[in-house]
C-alpha cells in the first residue's frame, strides 16, 4: 500500500469521515475552553462536571428524552452549583467538589444499572466512541460548540482580565461573578459535546492537556489558544489513524497523542527541556524564574 | 483593643494642611459608621472618614487591621455589614470605570501568559465595550503609561519575567492607562528597591497634584510619612486620621500596632520602621514601643 492509501483510504468509510469532523471539533473547542480550566486552576471541576452528567444521560434514556438535553443539564447545572459553592466558601472547596463529584456519578451508575443490560451502553458513555457518531449528533457538536467558541471569540478581553485578575477586573466595573458563571456554563456545554467523542472519563485529558502543552511553549494568551487548538486537531487527527491501523479505541488513542505531545513538549520546551540550561544564555529566548526575586 | 478614633479638625493640625497642598475640599469618597468583614469575621467597625479629591492618603495599620478590606469595600468588591459608602458622591461600585484597583502582588498569579503590555492594556479594557479591540488612540496610551513608569522596554516581556518592582511599575501602568479619578492601591510599594519607591510616588504625587484621588496601603512608614500628605491609622477601628506626619507620633503607633513596633535612629529626626516579625529579643540598638495604657 502506498503513502496516499495509507493517508486516504481510512476516509473512505463514512464512519471515519464523520468521526473525524466530530474529533476534529469537540478537539478544537475542548482546547479554547480548557485554555482557561488550566490558567483559572479548574481541571478538577471539568472532571467533576463530566462525570455528573451521567445522571443526566441516564435519566433522559429513561424517560427518552434527548440524551444532549439530560446530559446537558445536569452538566450545566452542576457546574453552576461549583460555582456557587465556590463563592460562600466553608468547607475546603476541593473536598465540596469531591464530594458531589463522586455523589453525582454514583447516582449515574445506581440508575444505569437499573437498566436491563447495560453493561455495553455504560462503557461507551465512560470511554467514548467518536466513530459512532452520526451526522445528527455531528450537527448538534457543531452548534454547540460553534456557540461556545462564539461566546469565547466576542467576550475574550473580558474573560482574560477576569481570569488574570478577577478584583482589579471587578473594581473597573466589568460584570466578573457573571462571567465566572458563564465560564463554567460553556464548561458544561463542552463537556457535553465531548462525551460522545472520548467519554465522561477521559474528557478531562481533552481540556487540560493541550493548553498545558501550549502554556509550555508560549507565552501568551493569544498565542497559547491558537496553539492549544492546533495541537488538540493533529492530536485527533493522528489519533484516529492510531485507532484506524492498529484497531484500538478512538477517543483513547486521541487522549494518548495529546499527552504524548505534552512529554515532548515537557522535554524539548524552552522552560522546562534539557536545553533549557543553555536557552537561560541566550537572551532572545524568554525564560520564567520559578521564585519572585 | 478600644482606641477611640483622633480625628483632628483641620484647623489644629501641624504641617502641611489637612488634605495636603492639593486638596481641594470638594470630597471623593465619604465613609458613615462603615462595618465590613468576611462571613461572621468583622474586619472594619465603624469606619466614618472623608478624603477630598486630590488628596493622597497612606492606609497604614498591622496585618490583619482591615487595610485591604477597606480598599475592597471603596472599589466595591465587598459590600459593607453595615454603613454607607459613597465614592464621588454615588455608591461604591456605580462609579467604576473612575476606578482603578491594584491587588496586592500575592494575589496574581506571575505565571500567566500575558506580556507587560498585555497587562496595562487591561486597563484599557472597560472603556473599549464587548468585542472592540484596542485601537490607536488605546495603543497610545499604553505606550505612554509604560514610558511614565519606566518600563517602555520591557512591554514584551511575559509579566512573571519581571522583577517585583517592575512588576508594580506595570500595574501602576495599567492604573495609569484606565485614566481614573480615583487611585485604590493595595501595598503598592511593598518589597520594592528605593529607587522603584521614588518613581512610583513621584508618578502618583504628580496625579494627586493633577485632581486625582490616591487611596494606598503601605507598611512603610518612612515612605508615608515623607511621600504622602494624609495618613489613615487603622487597626480595625480608626486610630487616627490626619496629615502625614502623624505617623511620627509614637503614642499613635503604638496604638494602631498594639506595641510591636520598632524606632530605629535615622537621618531626618528618626526612621521608622514596624516590627511585624513579634521576635523575643530585639536586636541591639532597637527599643520596643509600648503602647499606652488604655484609658
Amino acid at each position: 500500500m502506498d503513502l496516499a492509501g495509507l493517508l486516504f483510504d481510512p476516509f473512505s468509510f463514512a464512519f471515519m469521515r464523520l468521526g473525524l469532523a466530530a474529533a476534529l471539533m469537540v478537539g478544537v473547542v475542548c482546547a479554547v475552553m480548557g485554555s482557561f480550566v488550566v490558567l483559572k486552576g479548574l481541571a478538577f471541576i471539568g472532571d467533576a462536571v463530566s462525570h455528573a452528567a451521567l445522571p443526566g444521560l441516564v435519566v433522559a434514556y429513561l424517560v427518552g428524552a434527548p440524551l444532549y438535553l439530560g446530559a446537558g443539564v445536569a452538566a450545566v447545572a452542576t457546574a453552576l452549583a461549583i460555582g456557587a459553592v465556590s463563592r460562600r466558601g466553608g468547607l475546603r472547596f476541593d473536598t465540596a467538589v469531591g464530594v458531589l463529584f463522586a455523589g453525582t456519578f454514583a447516582l449515574g451508575i445506581v440508575l444505569f444499572s437499573t437498566i436491563r443490560g447495560y453493561t455495553t451502553d455504560l462503557l461507551s458513555y465512560l470511554l467514548g466512541y467518536v466513530l459512532g457518531i452520526g451526522p445528527g449528533d455531528l450537527v448538534q457538536v457543531a452548534i454547540l460548540g460553534g456557540l461556545v467558541l462564539g461566546t469565547v471569540l466576542v467576550l475574550r478581553k473580558e474573560l482574560l482580565f477576569a481570569t488574570f485578575d478577577p478584583a482589579g477586573a471587578a473594581a473597573s466595573g466589568l460584570p466578573v461573578a457573571f462571567l465566572e458563571y458563564l465560564l463554567l456554563g460553556l464548561l458544561g456545554v463542552t463537556i457535553v459535546i465531548s462525551i460522545q467523542a472520548v467519554g465522561i472519563i477521559l474528557v478531562v485529558a481533552m481540556l487540560v492537556t493541550p493548553p498545558a502543552t501550549a502554556q509550555l511553549l508560549v507565552v501568551r494568551f493569544n498565542r497559547m489558544i491558537t496553539l492549544a487548538a492546533a495541537i488538540a486537531a493533529i492530536s485527533a487527527v493522528v489519533g484516529l489513524y492510531l485507532s484506524f491501523y492498529l484497531n484500538v479505541a478512538s477517543g483513547a488513542a486521541i487522549v494518548l497523542v495529546e499527552t504524548l505531545a505534552f512529554l515532548v513538549a515537557l522535554l524539548l520546551g524552552p522552560r522546562t527541556g534539557f536545553r533549557r540550561r543553555r536557552a537561560a544564555a541566550d537572551p532572545s529566548v524568554i525564560t520564567r524564574p520559578s521564585s519572585v526575586p | 483593643m478600644s482606641a477611640e478614633a483622633l480625628e483632628l479638625p483641620p484647623s489644629s493640625l501641624p504641617g502641611p494642611g489637612f488634605g495636603g497642598p492639593h486638596g481641594t475640599g470638594v470630597v471623593a469618597l465619604r465613609l458613615a459608621v462603615v462595618t465590613a468583614g468576611y462571613g461572621s469575621r468583622v474586619a472594619l467597625e465603624e469606619i466614618s472618614f472623608e478624603v477630598d479629591r486630590g488628596s493622597l492618603l497612606a492606609v497604614i495599620g498591622p496585618n490583619g487591621a482591615g487595610k485591604s478590606t477597606l480598599l475592597r469595600v471603596l472599589a466595591g468588591l465587598l459590600r459593607p455589614i453595615a454603613g454607607q459608602v459613597q465614592v464621588f458622591g454615588a455608591p461604591a461600585g456605580a462609579n467604576a470605570r473612575r476606578i482603578a484597583y491594584m491587588p496586592q502582588s500575592e494575589l496574581v498569579d506571575w505565571e500567566f501568559p500575558v506580556s507587560a503590555g498585555d497587562v496595562v492594556m487591561m486597563g484599557r479594557y472597560p472603556r473599549l465595550g464587548i468585542g472592540r479591540g484596542p485601537g490607536r488612540e488605546d495603543h497610545e496610551r499604553v505606550r505612554q503609561a509604560l514610558a511614565t513608569v519606566g518600563m517602555a522596554h520591557a512591554c514584551d516581556r511575559q509579566i512573571g519575567t519581571l522583577s517585583g518592582g517592575q512588576r508594580r511599575r506595570i500595574f501602576l501602568a495599567r492604573a495609569l492607562a484606565a485614566d481614573p479619578d480615583l487611585y485604590l492601591l493595595d501595598e503598592p510599594v511593598t518589597g520594592v528597591d528605593a529607587t522603584t519607591q521614588e518613581d512610583l510616588m513621584d508618578v502618583l504625587e504628580a496625579e494627586a497634584r493633577a485632581g486625582k484621588t490616591v487611596v494606598a496601603t503601605t507598611h512603610d512608614l518612612l515612605c508615608a510619612a515623607e511621600r504622602f500628605q494624609e495618613a489613615l491609622l487603622l487597626n480595625r477601628r480608626i486610630v487616627a486620621h490626619g496629615p502625614a506626619n502623624l505617623v511620627r507620633d509614637q503614642e499613635l503607633l503604638a496604638r494602631t500596632y498594639g506595641g510591636h513596633v520598632l524606632v530605629l535612629p535615622g537621618r531626618a529626626g528618626e526612621l521608622l520602621a514596624i516590627d511585624d516579625a513579634h521576635h523575643d529579643q530585639p536586636p541591639p540598638g532597637e527599643r520596643h514601643v509600648r503602647p499606652a495604657a488604655e484609658p
